[in-house]
């Protein structure tokens, strides 16, 4: 059911944990499922003075392809600019693993979500202006996490 | 691959060598349908019936009272269905909601035909209260089915008090035993429909049978023929048959030998999984099926712990969301009110014949580390 490559990041996952020293988290969780991701960036400079993601990592509770794809989004993300990182699309983390079985698409969005989310808190606590395709995703990881809340409350007390 | 630990023989399990060796003949010497009147059909009749004896011994039954099917969902099938549709005038049917989904999807088919179907609750151990179910046969109520032993859970209902309830307000009484024939003693007295299968008792796939007791009639669900005494037209699977039966006879030999083995595997994986912190298990504690072990992991979920279990050659399943086609969570955990995200994180380990002490002791090293890996990745940190 599930691709080599889905496997292989699976088992060994890329950026997993919690940065030390992070700008921003994203969280977020699908109602349907119940999966979460959390996911952490430390924003710095490239050559340019454009700022990008120096540095990404992953905390999920979650199904195998929810691993596999936090593992992906943060490879894919790491080094790119805020603007390239938050263009990064669902289909891309999921043709990128060797493609998702389609109840497991989601996932990939959900990692995407995670990532726009964190890069959305980053420019919102800086006051810088917010590119559309983020404010939009942040609308909906909002409407779903009031929610997550409630129902992972009893988890939610527990972390730090 | 022989370091390979099978725990998952609640879904099925692997065909004893007895077994197979007892079919052999079927494939390429006695090949004949046992409709024929030659030689060959007579001998493929004879190993039928022989098998048939066999079952029907096993359930203190008659042979006519034995239906072969090609699966345990058939028969539930061809109970309820069969039932429903035999001509008798009473449109309410009562079962649980933590039925397989052979009893509950027919279930909800038929209501959709004009049936009424009372689904009753369980309690935290996955058990019927049989006095509710006492009070909700009405005038009304054609049949009862209640699982025998719970496929996800293990937990074992109180069949005899509640087929007796049956029985007094003459009602006819179903019970889906594929978990429990041959696993444990069955209370079979006021029983009037039972389904079995084959391939959860080390035997084939492919073949399953309906006891129905004399004087009950059913409409069938597959014309024909005319075999199986009407009830079930098709060739019969005189292999598969004869594999059920020698299954059978090896699972009641060894009955009482297996069950206190795989009782003191249950013991020994309930009492160092539920160590580790955050964990519950979900079912009966004492009288469970001895089989099947259910335990929930906060924080983690169940489909990540199947897979980093396979990754160790080892076998088991889960009643997570995101294990199942539509990301719904077992129903069955629901129904003993298992909050959703203990739900999430539940994983089924289930013992059979070959399950050796040492594959558990290796199986009980692994766990505490997978579950440790996930968690340590999980942004919900367990206070140990
Ligand atoms: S099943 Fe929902 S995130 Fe994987």
């Amino acid at each position: 059911m599930y691709s080599e490559k889905v496997i292989e990041h699976f088992r060994n996952p890329h950026n997993k944990g919690r940065l030390e020293k992070y700008s921003a988290i994203g969280k977020v969780g699908n109602i349907a499922c119940g999966d979460v991701m959390w996911l952490y960036i430390k924003v710095g400079r490239n050559a340019n003075d454009e700022e990008i993601i120096e540095d990404i990592s992953w905390e999920t509770f979650g199904c195998t392809a929810a691993i596999a794809t936090s593992s992906m989004v943060t490879e894919i993300a790491k080094g790119k600019t805020l603007k390239e990182a938050a263009a990064i699309q669902n289909k891309e983390v999921a043709d990128t693993l060797g493609g998702l079985p389609p109840v497991k698409m989601h996932c990939s969005l959900l990692a995407v979500d995670a990532l726009s989310e964190a890069i959305y808190n980053y420019l919102q606590a800086k006051g810088d202006v917010i590119p559309e395709v983020l404010v939009k995703r942040h609308a909906h990881v909002e409407k779903e996490s009031k929610e997550f809340d409630e129902r992972y409350s009893s988890l939610m007390s527990k972390s730090n | 691959m022989n370091n390979d630990i099978y725990l998952d023989n609640s879904a099925t399990t692997p065909v004893s060598e007895e077994v197979i060796e007892a079919m052999l003949p079927y494939w390429q010497v006695e090949y004949g349908n046992a409709s024929s009147l030659h030689s060959f059909g007579r001998r493929a009749h004879i190993a039928m019936e022989e098998s048939r004896a066999r079952l029907a011994a096993s359930l203190s039954a008659s042979e006519r009272e034995i239906i072969f099917t090609a699966s345990a969902s058939e028969a539930n099938n061809l109970a309820i269905k069969g039932l429903a549709f035999s001509g008798i005038n009473k449109y309410h049917i009562i079962t649980s909601q933590i039925e397989h989904p052979s009893v509950g999807k027919v279930c909800q088919w038929l209501e959709k035909q004009g049936f009424t179907v009372t689904y009753l609750p369980v309690d935290q151990e996955g058990m019927v209260d049989p006095d509710e179910l006492a009070a909700t046969i009405t005038d009304d109520t054609l049949l009862v089915t209640i699982m025998y032993g719970n496929n996800e859970i293990g937990t074992v209902q109180p069949i005899s008090q509640i087929a007796e309830i049956c029985r007094e307000q003459g009602v006819i009484f179903h019970t889906d035993a594929v978990q429990a024939y041959g696993k444990i003693p069955l209370a079979l007295e006021n029983v009037d429909m039972l389904s079995a299968t084959a391939h959860k008792l080390h035997g084939p796939k492919g073949v399953g049978m309906l006891y129905l007791r004399r004087g009950i009639k059913l409409s069938p669900l597959i014309h024909g023929g005319g075999h199986e005494r009407g009830l079930r037209s098709g060739t019969e699977n005189i292999a598969g048959i004869v594999g059920f039966a020698k299954a059978v006879e090896i699972a009641f030999a060894e009955m009482e030998v297996l069950r206190d083995r795989l009782e003191g595997f249950r013991e020994q994986l309930i009492e160092t999984i539920t160590a580790i912190p955050k964990t519950k298990l979900n079912g009966q504690r004492k009288g469970s099926l001895p089989h099947i072990t259910n335990i929930s992991f906060m924080a983690i979920e169940g489909e990540s712990l199947v897979m980093k279990l396979d990754e160790h050659g080892i076998a088991t399943s889960t009643g997570s969301a995101c294990s199942s086609p539509n990301l719904e969570p077992s129903h069955v955990l629901l129904a003993i009110g298992t909050p959703i995200v203990m739900a999430h994180g539940s994983l089924r380990i289930s013992t059979g014949r070959r399950t050796t002490q040492e594959e558990i002791d290796r199986f009980l090293t692994i766990l505490p580390q997978v579950v440790e890996e996930l968690r340590e990745i999980s942004p919900f940190k367990i206070n140990t």
